[in-house]
């Protein structure tokens, strides 16, 4: 199983991307002690050089673990028939214990990578980068994540069995069944639906409020996870059901197919990406106060958090298309 | 737009055994609309100076004000963000990129401001007209004379439209009449409202009349002589 | 807007120097389209001959049913037909005769297969491609093979079997059953093995299971064990080549580096003047990432372009043994093209993203190098 180009891949790209996570944290750690906006010597101008390169360094590794991300799930799609038991991705990532957290991990790393891009940006619109200290110090917190989340891969791949059997995602994701994947779909598709118009609904508002008059951006931040959790919740429970058009089926991976026009990465790509842009623009909305930052501020969150209200808008639509255009008829007992 | 220098000193290889200063704790003031001349043996820290007050490196102490506003402790970044809109450069050796054309020499400067492509190029074409470069702007810029190539390199440097013009010895690689004809520029340029700050160890410039203030420096400090 | 074009102008100048550095550049570009040649190729390869062998198995039983004595493979007696009794899904079964046989000739093993269906005279046989190339035979010519009494018995060849099946059929041989039964000694009760097909797939477990307890001295095989089989085969082989291939990719990586710190003296004082005339550090490093761009994308086109050529219209020369399979008969068949974005995104981390991690710290070197030599 290990020989699989894919998999070389992505264990490259891991090992890769731990390396120069260690380079960067051990630059971070000499921030942390040497940074002096206000000094002209030598040290300091070598710093501000090297931030450059952290910077680039890193813009690169958050790309390329995204990709990786992608590639991880498709290569769970494809290696689907390797395995006895596993119709798609979902049998793959259970067929050991490291790869449901590896998943977990890098959509967490995802998120995090969004927020020290956004953070970077808008430090470097401040004429003392004002935001140096806490960026690097939020590096040093990502560097292990992205180390275990390789180390996590590694042992995910190298244990991989093809003799076990593993379950296929109608057995996961049963109400019967156990394990997160289980409590998901025990979800009824009515508490699903509410908490996902709630959760919509209070995302849109405090959205709105929040780029029209720049109040309330760590409310945003918070609902805006609970949207997007609320989101994925819903996928499982009954917008999956309304895509493959069966009321057991509640697989998150099968909707990437192409079977199913790909309709997974319409609905998964918006909310990602939204919900990035939500977590950076309120999170922005904490250091208003900086004077050299405060009018660079102003100016980038309503945009960012505008595309983040277009982005969520655009999951809702898709998803309220996929359950009304579907063939499906839910009868009373579901609810 | 007054530069100011207070208690300017530049140190290299700090820390280490062959550390020096170029620049020593040097106060001056560059007056608007004004020829200065910085003049002074090789090593006496002219060119450091004036990379200093250019905005092209900053200081290990002291102060640097531009239009009062405090610049010397900026990041490269907005450093280089102020030095584009503020100055024009002109080197020694001209230094323009070979295998480019005059035009294409002369509007890279301006590059990295984003403007749209044919105001770029009319005002690219302007610069070369005012200095009766017009007919060249297609030439290899390795095939033009010591005379021609200044005027492009004084071209690129106002590209811009910068309030101040910077020239760094830039009469060093020619003779006399190319000189003069350097100081004719120089004199227009002033004339037409721009600041002009140069460094040069040829009596031909810092004693001619067109220079308005002469600077002395020796071993990187101001020369109360 | 200004964000465009201030990109549009980078890579303006980027292609401007690129054009003027062409000599070195037209170096590292060689050798960076070789490797994506090399890793794409293999990739395409193995992924035709996955689809291939699953499209040719489409027509094979659902179940084969082998008898085994003491671990061993063994003749089926033919009332195991009856004997496995009703079993749902099942529509047709019957008993298949086939064996190898090795000649000394070519030093090569022929498969003979009993083939009712094709009406063959008694000592008629239709052929496969690969035997008629060993032995050099058309149709009329004759084949002279020693019985398992050992007679030589001469068969005369009525066809040669489709270029199309050739990945199974290079060696085979397909005779009447009567033929077989007395070429290899086997009574008229025994088969080889039996094939079951099954319409339904869900149901081909349940009903080995069955089989299983039915008849337990027999094993079944199911189709998509073998096609699973395969899949593993090629993907395992696929993975040696990359490895074996990893050298190469470690040795491009060592060259993009080098290549990258190693700016001309022409090339410092180019960025010199860029930053002394009012570029600064991100400008520069911007232009020389584009430089990396444009340098991948033309290597990743290229290679991959040369790759598809060399894959399915030169019918991989260069590396198809390896990932075929070892035989004297070498099958000969033209894969069908086969791309997949899967196959571009690992090809992409085996190429882009190696030169580019190689290439980032000379690059920001190169860009935060100080414009103070150039004013001197």
């Amino acid at each position: 199983m290990l020989l699989n180009p894919t998999v070389l891949a992505l264990i490259l790209v891991s090992l890769s991307v731990s390396g120069m996570l260690l380079l960067a944290s051990v630059f971070a750690v000499r921030i942390l002690r040497h940074w002096d906006i206000k000094s002209g010597s030598e040290l300091q101008i070598s710093l501000e050089r090297r931030t450059y390169l952290i910077s680039t360094i890193l813009a690169w590794v958050f790309m390329a673990e995204l990709i990786a991300l992608l590639l991880f799930v498709y290569n769970a799609e494809a290696l689907s028939s390797q395995f006895t038991g596993a119709m798609c991705a979902t049998g793959v990532l259970n067929i050991n214990g490291y790869g449901w957290p590896t998943l977990f991990l890098k959509i967490a790393l995802f998120f995090l990578g969004a927020i020290w891009l956004i953070l970077n940006h808008i430090d470097r619109k401040g004429y003392d980068y004002p935001l140096v200290r806490i960026k690097y110090a939020l590096l040093l917190l990502i560097a292990p994540l992205v180390w275990a989340e390789a180390l996590l891969q590694l042992l995910y791949f190298l244990n991989m069995d093809p003799d076990v059997i593993t379950s296929c995602c109608g057995s996961l994701f049963s109400a019967d069944a156990e394990g997160v994947a289980a409590e998901i779909s025990s979800f009824t598709p009515r508490t699903a639906m509410l908490l996902l118009v709630g959760s919509g609904a209070a995302v849109m508002i405090s959205g709105v409020a929040y780029a029209r008059r720049q109040v309330g951006g760590l409310l945003f931040t918070v609902i805006s996870l609970i949207a997007f959790v609320s989101a994925l919740i819903a996928t499982v429970s009954f917008i999956a059901l309304y895509i493959y058009e069966h009321p057991h089926h509640h697989c998150p991976f099968c909707i990437l197919k192409a079977g199913h026009d790909f309709r997974g990465y319409l609905l998964y790509i918006p909310l990602f990406a939204a919900t990035a842009l939500a977590l950076g623009s309120g999170l922005m909305s904490r250091f208003r106060h900086i004077p050299s930052l405060s009018a660079a501020i102003e100016a980038e969150t309503p945009t960012m958090t505008w595309m983040a209200l277009l982005g969520y808008l655009i999951f809702y639509l898709i998803a309220a298309w996929s359950v009304l255009g579907s063939n499906l008829i839910l009868g009373e007992n579901w609810w | 737009m007054t530069i100011r220098l207070e208690n300017v000193t530049k140190t290299f290889n700090q820390g280490l055994h062959n550390e020096f200063s170029a620049v020593k704790n040097v106060s001056l003031e560059i007056q608007p609309d004004r020829i200065t001349c910085l003049t002074g043996p090789s090593g006496s820290g002219k060119t450091t100076l004036l990379s200093m007050t250019g905005c092209l490196a900053r200081p290990t102490s002291g102060r640097i004000y531009l239009h009062d506003r405090l610049i010397s402790n900026l990041p490269e970044h907005f450093l280089t963000e102020i030095r584009r809109r503020t100055f024009g450069f002109v080197f020694q050796r001209f230094n323009l990129i070979h295998d480019m054309t005059v035009l294409e020499n002369v509007l890279l400067p301006a590059y990295p401001l984003g403007l749209p492509y044919r105001k770029l190029v009319d005002m690219g074409q302007h610069q070369l007209a005012a200095l009766g470069l017009a007919d060249k702007r297609h030439e290899k810029s390795q095939h033009l004379s010591g005379g021609e190539a200044q005027r492009v390199a004084i071209c690129r440097a106002l590209i811009n439209d910068p309030e101040i013009l910077i020239a760094d010895e830039p009469t060093a690689n020619l003779d006399s009449k190319l000189s003069l004809a350097f100081l004719e520029i120089i004199h227009t340029l002033n004339a037409a409202g721009k600041t002009i700050l140069l460094t040069s160890h040829d009596p031909l410039i810092y004693q001619s009349p067109v220079i308005d203030t002469v600077i002395k420096l020796h071993d990187g400090e101001i020369d109360a002589a | 807007m200004v964000l465009l074009q201030r990109q549009r102008y980078l890579i303006d100048y980027t292609l401007s120097a690129l054009y003027r550095h062409k000599g070195k550049n037209l170096g590292l570009l060689l050798v960076y389209t070789l490797i994506v040649f090399l890793l794409a190729s293999v990739m395409l390869f193995t992924q035709s001959l996955r689809q291939e062998a699953a499209r040719t198995l489409q027509n094979a039983p659902e179940i084969i049913v082998q008898r085994m004595v003491a671990g061993r493979h063994a003749l089926i007696p033919a009332d195991y037909l009856e004997k496995m009794g009703r079993l749902r899904g099942v529509s047709e079964r019957h008993g298949r005769l086939w064996g190898y046989f090795y000649d000394p000739v070519v030093k090569a093993n022929y498969t003979l297969m009993a083939a009712d269906h094709k009406q063959l005279g008694e000592r008629d046989i239709a052929i496969g491609a690969g035997v008629a190339r060993a032995r050099g035979l058309e149709i009329g010519d004759r084949l002279s093979l020693r019985s398992s009494r050992g007679e030589p018995t001469s068969f005369r060849i009525r066809e040669i079997l489709h270029p199309d099946t050739e990945l199974l059929s290079a060696d085979l041989i397909l005779l009447p059953s009567a033929t077989f039964r007395s070429f290899f000694g086997i009574a008229n009760n025994l088969f080889t093995d039996l094939a079951l097909t099954v319409r339904n797939p869900a149901e081909t477990r349940k009903i080995a299971e069955k089989l299983t307890l039915r008849l337990p001295d027999t094993r079944p095989i199911l189709r998509e064990e073998i096609l699973r089989t395969y899949d593993a085969i090629f993907n395992w082989r696929q993975g040696i080549v990359f490895v074996l291939l990893s050298s190469a990719l470690m040795a491009f990586v060592i060259f993009a580096w080098d290549k990258a710190s190693g700016l001309s003296a022409e090339e410092k004082r180019e960025i010199g003047i860029l930053k002394a005339i009012g570029w600064d550090s991100n400008d520069i490093l911007a232009m020389k990432l584009w430089e990396g761009a444009v340098v991948s994308v033309t290597a990743f086109l290229l290679g991959y372009l040369l790759a598809y050529l060399h894959v399915f219209h030169a019918s991989a020369e260069l590396f198809s043994s390896v990932l075929k399979g070892w035989a004297t008969l070498y099958p000969q068949f033209k894969p069908i093209p086969a791309i997949d974005g899967l196959q571009i995104a690992t090809l992409f981390f085996f190429t882009v993203f190696p030169y580019t991690v190689a290439t980032i710290i000379p690059v920001w070197r190169a860009a935060v190098s100080d414009p103070d030599t150039v004013m001197r």
